[in-house]
């Protein structure tokens, strides 16, 4: 972590950057369809071969070899997607009702690859899941690797977001909805 | 009728067919429980492969006491109260790791790995008030069976091998998942529910629960898969009470035992890719081996009080209050050559999907117990069933109290080891 935090300090990307601005924008669409549970249009966010990853080791890069909470490729988030809608999973049916916030961006890096302009983007979440007279609060750092659209920024999508709970080693709870 | 469970005594609050809701909701019965059992039973602490070499250490809880197991010098497995003997303070906040010996971060007290005090500083002041040797770290007595360590606070407690009895011809069975490996540890979740202890310890001997609770699970698996799970109405599939309160759980009694093989079952086809690749650099019936033990045994072993050896993974839990608990689910696989990263790997994306506090089966159990913790405080001596089964219970040929695997045997066998142990003073 230490060193693409000495590359921004020694060259900074502005959060103003419109590379940047295209990806910050689509974090904060995400996290409104998750609060508001609406997966399938979530899961339309990302690309087939993007991954969703909640790893439990917070210095792990690669995920492969090692246990993690969620490591979905496109197969396990349409699986996981019918979990959360078809209705028989007690605890998505139960789910808390949460509100998130994402800020402290900092653009780790703007990139150009054949498939388009890659933005990766570091950030702080904060969520608060209510559930039966009990809030549990839910600290993460994120990091999304976000290819922008040759066509519009309507296009964009996620090719990998990792949450690296501050809890991670430790218990949280079992959850009903997504981070 | 099914009359209300009253009395005074812990003891009546458990009878064959029913327990008192109490059991879930009463504080006064967790003190008890935790001094009657938790300070008295074998608790599993760690897996032999988390102390790999001299220095190799965990830090756990037996009941509510911190503890550290470590392996020392010469190789010896020692479960340590997690207290420094100066002022209390824990000497070690890591889960686990490497040490040369554990030095309190308060007065530098320092202790060697088998618990020995070693060093303290400006020991002048100690002269003539104490010896060294009288304080070392508070041992608890530590066996192992089949590669799982056990400890326990009761000095008096009978050895490791009488308590599990005729369990610990299940835990060899559970180990062949190895392939002919060793078991090592994988990694672990680590989740917490709303709920009393003995909710959990029942759910892993309750097969009823399973397609209900589980369907969105069982819809997001292949054919096959959901096909091996399938046992509510297959008859071959029992649970055993195998005495001591520990029980097992077929589900997929053709699994049972893994060296049983007429080589007449096909590998799952999901693991086409993986026998293709295995098959490079392991024989046939290597791979078939490893393979055919993807998703472990066919059975849980529920081990009393805090651990069960399920399917392909154990489940530990610890209770921290009356209506808390903390759940480890430490997935598993066989420790080998390089070749078999490729199963390791395989097992631990079969583990994520179904445990843990992300997982497709996990998250909805919790909601079932938390529904019970939450049901269970409107009447304490109203009953909680247990009587599933009981007029098609019958004695194995092992002679093993024996029923369904949908019946609740398992939980009765829990049960009277619970009464048995509360009413002892």
């Amino acid at each position: 972590m230490t060193e693409p935090i000495a590359e921004a300090l020694a060259a900074p990307i502005p959060t103003t950057d419109p590379r940047v601005v295209r990806a910050i924008e689509l974090i904060w669409r995400e996290a409104e369809l998750l609060d508001r549970k609406a997966y399938e249009s979530w899961n339309a966010l990302y690309t087939d071969d993007g991954f969703y990853v909640i790893p439990i080791d917070p210095e792990a890069e690669r995920f492969d070899d090692i246990l993690n909470m969620v490591y979905d490729d496109a197969r396990m988030r349409r699986m996981r997607v019918a979990r959360m809608t078809e209705g028989h999973a007690i605890a998505a049916v139960d789910a808390a009702r949460t509100v998130r916030t994402v800020s402290r961006f900092v653009p780790e890096s703007v990139s150009e690859s054949m498939s388009g302009d890659e933005v990766v983007v570091r950030s702080a979440q904060i969520l608060v899941a209510y559930k039966r007279e009990r809030h549990d609060l839910w600290a993460a750092d994120l990091v999304h690797r976000i290819r922008l659209s040759a066509d519009s920024p309507a296009g964009d999508q996620i090719v990998q977001k990792i949450v690296r709970l501050v809890d991670s080693g430790s218990a949280v709870p079992a959850a009903g909805f997504l981070l | 009728m099914i009359d209300d469970v009253l009395g005074t005594m812990p003891a009546d609050l458990v009878r064959t067919d029913r327990v008192a809701a109490r059991l879930y909701t009463d504080p006064e019965l967790f003190e008890l429980e935790m001094s009657r059992i938790f300070e008295r039973a074998w608790i599993w602490v760690a897996h032999e492969s988390e102390l790999p070499k001299p220095g190799s250490f965990v830090s756990t809880f037996v009941g509510r006491q911190p503890v550290i197991v470590a392996k020392d010098r010469k190789g010896v497995v020692r479960t340590l109260l997690n207290r420094c003997r100066h002022r209390g303070a824990s000497l070690c906040e890591k889960p686990s790791g490497q040490v040369n010996g554990f030095t309190c971060p308060y007065h530098a007290w320092s202790y060697g790995l088998d618990g020995a005090l070693r060093g303290i500083p400006y020991p002048d002041g100690y002269e003539g008030v104490m010896e060294k040797g009288d304080l070392s770290l508070r041992k608890l007595r530590t066996e192992s069976y089949g590669g799982m360590i056990f400890a326990t606070l009761d000095e008096a407690a009978e050895p490791l091998e009488e308590f599990l009895g005729d369990a610990g011809l299940w835990i060899d069975r559970f180990m062949k998942q190895g392939g002919g490996y060793p078991i090592k540890v994988l990694g672990r979740h680590r989740f917490t529910f709303r709920g009393n202890w003995k909710i959990q310890l029942e759910n892993t001997t309750d097969g009823y629960h399973f397609p209900i609770v589980h369907r969105s699970w069982m819809a997001s698996v292949d054919a096959e898969t959901a096909n091996m799970m399938s046992f509510m109405t297959d008859p071959t599939c029992t649970t055993h009470d195998l005495g001591h309160g520990n029980s097992v759980m077929q589900m997929v009694p053709t699994h049972s035992d893994l060296d049983a093989d007429d080589g007449s079952e096909p590998l799952q086809t999901r693991f086409a890719d993986l026998v293709a690749h295995l098959s490079g650099s392991l024989d046939e019936a290597a791979v078939r081996k490893v393979v055919r033990a993807m998703h472990g045994t066919g059975f849980n072993l529920n081990l009393f009080p805090n651990v069960s050896m399920s399917a392909a993974f154990f489940r530990v839990l610890r209770p921290v209050s009356v209506n808390e608990t903390r759940i480890e689910h430490v997935a598993i696989g066989p420790d080998g050559p390089p070749e078999l990263d490729s199963v390791n790997r395989a097992r631990l994306r079969i583990h994520e999907h179904f445990q843990g506090p992300f997982g497709f089966g996990t998250p909805d159990d919790a909601e079932g117990w938390d529904r019970v913790q939450r049901g269970a405080a409107a009447a304490p001596a109203m009953p909680i069933l247990v009587n599933r089964g009981l007029a098609r219970e019958k004695p194995s040929p092992e002679g093993w109290p024996t029923s369904h695997v949908t019946d609740e045997t398992g939980m009765r066998a829990a049960y009277a080891q619970w009464k048995a142990m509360m009413s002892d003073d």
